[in-house]
């Protein structure tokens, strides 16, 4: 850990908290519960973002370019928040800045910034695109999908997976379609909002579970914590969810890090069918915004990965409480103009 | 027939299931049952200690037994 009891400075990004919020806040609670003397720097992409006001949460935020801004800009504005900063660990939570972090990984070690990240490589076996081929590969269930680029080619997902579809953007965003005019219309609006490919998806029901993984990056899982949600948004999130006891859903996390290396935090989206069968819906490549029930059930995984991070020699976590429970709520945190001015014009907040 | 062995119960009547995290509300008698299926009672004396303790006759008990043990299947509550 940091040397001459000085703080551990971790910088986290996806301090939003919109209905569908960004799992920041959620890390940085994790963090300040789970390590001893943390300073803890906001990255934040727009100047509304919640975590950038809460001052017992985030000591100093800065503004960072968005994801479309390219790699080198984002290394520039991380070398000048260094400077000022020491960073120590580094931890990005959204999937669109990934490629970026990954890429720059190299040059933010070389100035002394750790991340834990998963390769490239693992990144993009689990991406949406890929993620069927994925499942074949590693004998793991996942709905049949079609990549397409044009709407046209909706007829024939329909004829080969029947309705309804899922409909699902490149980056975020689900829509079920029970009709060939509903798909065309999820189509156009999830492609005009995050680019192509769209892919459909065989629809599955049953049960929802997500899994909250965190892989060492040799084949080992330090910690694994099933939930079920037990309340979801109209846009599908969990708004509270309870911790499970359930051998087969830790065997199937432990197989998908074993098979992968996986390197870093990650959510498994799990269907369960009636029958039982846990099919893969999606594998998100960072923590959840959940991830502060892992830390609640006994498995901190946000402290355990900056510990990965720097370095330490982490044990598997063994044992977690089951029937814990998370259950979200928003408040209206009060803030001044001088604040906003602060951010909006200067890029960072006071120090 | 056999209660799961990691269903949780109380007194209160409150049924957890920890695979699932299913959550059920038992009444009095329910929960009653439980509590004895949990401890590892067997089924007859368990019906035996019922048609001591309530106003009922073993062919009631017989029917509101199936439709009991019906409703427990059905919550994945039990060994299959």
């Amino acid at each position: 850990m940091a040397e001459h009891n000085q703080p551990l400075v971790i910088a986290v990004t996806g301090l939003n908290a919109i209905d569908s919020p960004g799992p920041g806040v959620a890390v940085i609670r994790a963090l300040r519960d789970g390590l001893p003397h943390v300073r803890i720097i906001g990255l934040a992409y727009e100047t509304l973002e919640p975590g950038i006001y809460l001052h017992d949460v985030v000591d100093k935020t800065y503004q960072i370019p968005y994801p479309s801004a390219g790699s080198d800009a984002l290394l520039s504005r991380l070398q000048y928040i260094h400077r000022k900063e020491n960073i120590n660990v580094l931890i990005p939570n959204f999937d669109a800045e990934l490629y970026n972090f990954i890429k720059i990984g190299p040059s933010l070690r070389s100035v002394g910034i750790q991340t834990f990240l998963p390769t490239q490589e693992q990144f993009d076996a689990r991406d949406k695109i890929n993620l069927y081929q994925f499942g074949l590969k590693y004998g793991l269930s996942v709905p049949a999908d079609r990549i397409i680029y044009n709407s046209n080619e909706l007829y024939g997902c329909a004829e080969a997976l029947g309705y309804p579809l899922v409909v699902k953007g490149k980056f975020y965003d689900a829509i079920i379609a029970h009709t060939l005019e509903q798909a065309q219309k999820a189509f156009y609006k999830l492609s005009a909002k995050w680019g192509f490919p769209i892919i459909v998806q065989q629809f599955i029901t049953g049960t929802e579970i997500n899994i909250a993984v965190l892989g060492d990056g040799k084949g080992n899982a330090t910690s694994i914590i099933p939930m079920r949600k037990l309340y979801i948004t109209d846009k599908g999130k969990a708004w509270a969810g309870i911790t499970l006891e359930d051998e087969s859903l830790i065997e199937l996390a432990r197989t998908f890090v074993k098979a992968t290396n996986w390197k870093g935090g990650c959510e498994l989206e799990i269907m369960r069918t009636v029958s039982g069968v846990p099919y893969i819906m999606e594998i998100n490549p960072r923590f959840p915004a959940w991830i502060y029930l892992t830390a609640g059930a006994g498995q901190n995984q946000p402290a355990a990965l900056a510990r990965l991070a720097m370095g330490e020699d982490v044990q598997p976590y063994e044992g977690y409480e089951v029937g814990k429970i998370f259950i979200r709520y928003s408040w209206d945190h009060i803030t001044d103009v001088k604040e906003f001015q602060q951010i909006s014009g200067y890029g960072e907040t006071a120090p | 027939m056999r209660l799961k062995k990691n269903i949780a119960t109380s007194e209160s009547g409150f049924i957890f299931n920890p695979g699932t995290g299913d959550s059920f509300s038992a009444n009095p008698l329910a929960s009653e049952i439980l509590l004895q299926l949990k401890e590892g009672a067997a089924i007859s004396d368990i019906k035996k200690n019922i048609l001591v303790k309530y106003d009922t006759d073993a062919n009631n008990l017989e029917k509101d037994w199936d439709d009991f043990t019906a409703q427990l299947r059905e919550a994945n509550l039990l060994d299959i």
